[in-house]
């Protein structure tokens, strides 16, 4: 019965999400097209893959909101690399992006595990030491497009059966994402610790060594996202994904994910993501300022967490039924 | 009372109980560790910079943390009760904008200030209505809620400015009340009275510590959790509300992305000062000796030409050492009685 519930619910965001795409395209026909739908989604993967990542913590009972800085920093650490020797394959810098954002990740993690810290409080401040320490590496200074070598601009924009590379990167971390929920022991750690850690300590599983994995693969995801953020729009700087840990947040919400934890998948969290990336694109394309975006996601937020409450309530306090064993 | 009180001793010594207390106990408190800190910085910065001991720099420096402390003193009673509010900085952002739109419209400083108080307040009570009559998690409910409100003040604001104020609205921000003593000190002293009175004297305030502590109980002793709950978050609007008067009146100036990323340092103000973020434990002197310490050591800084950004990785630093520190102390503490 559980299951089917949550099944409704993603087939109705992915109907909503759909008769927004159709009114949109009454507007503006060429919206529908496929060129600016793959652009959409391309846009979009970056969301995406954060706001699955973001979804693992969620589930734990935490929280990251260092997201945004994260990018920040490694973004700008990947793009100095770029700047000062041009000759440093691509693929190096993506390997360093993703270790940043790792470590950056696991200081979050350490904190929430040794110290039992509300992960709130710790990603608040890692989330302004972060941001602080991007200004103090490059000084205040941009790193823009002619800074940057080719091969780093050109490596995310790269085309692959039509589509672009970071398309397909983000695809793939999804699906990675969605076999490490359903398929993996770490996975099903994630849901059990967040439905009951006093049951999960009881099962042999260390909540606090589950709940730092969770902030490293959030940090991880992040740094990859770093690197992507920055080759995409070519520019690097202090303010770069402000506010950006809250769209993952929101993702999330949207697509079911219950803040209180153990509830969600990953296709939620996608359908959560794509929802606010054709808005986000559909905004400009109906004539609505920018500075509508803001509030329209404050708004869904409020609206899906409202949502959330009243199917939970309906389930009861026990909401994860594990296939075969029980938690 | 009697089962409320057995209750809140459970937690520790910070709670103002009539217990009897120790020499050791009272040194060992919290706020004590905070005025020799405060008296250290206050040294260090004498040192540091030969401008720092001067009657008007020091008034000057009070306008760096009294308008945070005023948010911090409400946040401080919401943490104490078990949730958090972070939509405190967009709320300012969000009454500022309509004051400047008042005052555009041509009105005079009564009717702009009563709203900008009226906005903050509708917007405590909107948060009040989600937390505890809709029963949503506070943390998601502000996060939204930041983003909605700053969201609005975008949606009218766009990047634009307001600037039309009256003279006389600049009394709030700027004015001095006799030599160096600033109208804003004089808010601040009677904010931060109310607030300990709140707090540490009144039934509600006892409320407040219970709730924190266990929210079923609070409810099988007769107090209305979520009446309370609702009444903390309109008084953080209102005091965001007073917040954004006091900001907006000496800046003289509204953009949307004013007071952006204060809910960071008014939650930083109200760890230091010693409330437990777990909420259940927590005074008001120790927030006003937070923000008195916060705003000497940005001052300091400043002086010495750290650029604002830097500082804020001091005050992340800070809010991250602030709560590791004591849990240190405890394993050290703990470890060493196992070794004995």
């Amino acid at each position: 019965m559980l299951n089917s519930i949550l099944k409704k619910r993603e087939y109705l965001l992915a109907a909503i999400i759909l008769t927004m795409i159709i009114a949109i395209s009454f507007r503006s026909p060429s919206f529908l097209q496929l060129p600016n739908m793959l652009a959409t989604l391309n846009d979009t993967s970056i969301l995406m893959m954060l706001a699955c990542a973001q979804m693992f913590v969620i589930l734990t009972r935490c929280i990251d909101l260092s997201v945004g800085a994260n990018i920040a920093l490694t973004g700008m650490v990947v793009a100095m690399l770029n700047s000062a020797s041009p000759e440093l394959p691509v693929v190096v810098l993506v390997v360093i992006a993703l270790g940043l954002g790792l470590i950056l990740g696991a200081i979050n993690g350490f904190f929430v595990w040794k110290f039992d810290i509300p992960p709130i409080v710790v990603t608040l401040g890692t989330m302004a030491i972060y941001r602080g320490l991007v200004f103090v590496l490059a000084d205040g200074s941009w790193i823009n497009a002619h800074q940057m070598s080719e091969s780093f601009l050109g490596f995310p924009r790269a085309n692959i059966f039509g589509v672009q590379l970071l398309t397909w990167c983000g695809l793939l971390v999804v699906a990675g994402m969605y076999a490490l929920s359903r398929y993996s022991r770490l996975g099903r750690q994630f849901y059990a610790i967040g439905d009951n850690p006093n049951a999960a300590v009881y099962m042999g599983i260390s909540v606090g060594k589950v709940k730092f994995k969770a902030f490293c693969l959030s940090g991880m995801i992040a740094g990859l996202c770093g690197y992507f953020w920055v080759s995409r729009y070519a520019v690097a700087y202090v303010d770069i994904a402000a506010g950006f840990e809250l769209q993952t947040v929101a993702a999330c919400v949207i697509g079911g994910v219950s803040i209180a934890g153990a509830i969600g998948n990953i296709g939620g969290a996608i359908l959560g993501a794509l929802f606010l990336g054709v808005v986000n694109n559909a905004l400009p394309v109906i004539d609505i300022s920018p500075f509508w975006q803001m509030s329209i996601s404050g708004t869904v937020i409020i609206l899906a967490v409202v949502f959330n409450a009243q199917s939970e309530r309906k389930t009861g306090r026990t909401i994860l039924k594990l296939k075969g064993t029980e938690a | 009372m009697s089962i409320a009180f057995s209750n809140v001793r459970r937690r520790g010594a910070e709670i103002p109980n009539k217990l009897e207390m120790t020499m050791m106990g009272r040194l060992a408190r919290w706020e004590t560790l905070l005025v020799c800190v405060v008296a250290l910085v206050f040294f260090l910065n004498t040192i540091a910079s030969p401008y720092f001991l001067d009657v008007w720099n020091l008034s000057d420096a009070t306008y760096n943390f009294i308008e945070k402390a005023i948010i911090a003193f409400a946040v401080a009673l919401v943490i104490i009760s078990g949730e958090i509010d972070l939509s405190v900085a967009a709320n300012i952002a969000l009454s500022s904008t309509i004051m400047g739109a008042v005052a555009t419209a041509g009105y005079d400083t009564p009717i702009i200030v009563g709203a900008g108080l009226l906005t903050s307040l509708a917007c405590g009570a909107f948060n009040g209505f989600l937390v505890a009559k809709v029963g949503l998690h506070s943390i998601i409910v502000t996060i939204a809620t930041m983003s909605l409100f700053r969201g609005i003040s975008y949606i009218i604001l766009g990047d634009t400015v307001y600037k039309n104020y009256p003279d006389s609205f600049a009394w709030f921000g700027q004015g001095y009340l006799f030599d160096a003593f600033t109208v804003e000190m004089a808010f601040f002293i009677v904010i931060a009275v109310f607030f300990w009175m709140l707090l540490h004297k009144t039934v509600f305030g006892r409320q407040v510590y219970v709730i924190g502590n266990n929210k079923t109980c609070a409810a099988f002793s007769g107090i209305k959790v979520q009446r309370v709950k609702f009444s903390l978050f309109l008084l953080s609007g209102l005091a965001s509300g007073v917040a954004a008067v006091l900001l907006t009146s000496r800046l003289g100036s509204t953009r949307p992305s004013i007071a952006l990323g204060w809910e960071l340092e008014v939650v930083t103000m109200v760890v230091l000062g010693g409330v437990s973020i777990l909420g259940g434990s927590g005074t008001i002197l120790g927030v006003i000796l937070a923000s008195v310490l916060m705003g000497l050591v940005t001052f300091g800084l400043g002086l010495l030409n750290v650029p604002g950004i830097v500082m804020t990785i001091f005050t992340g630093c800070l809010l991250i050492a602030v709560i590791v520190l004591p849990r240190i102390t405890k394993l050290i503490m703990s470890h060493s009685k196992k070794t004995k």
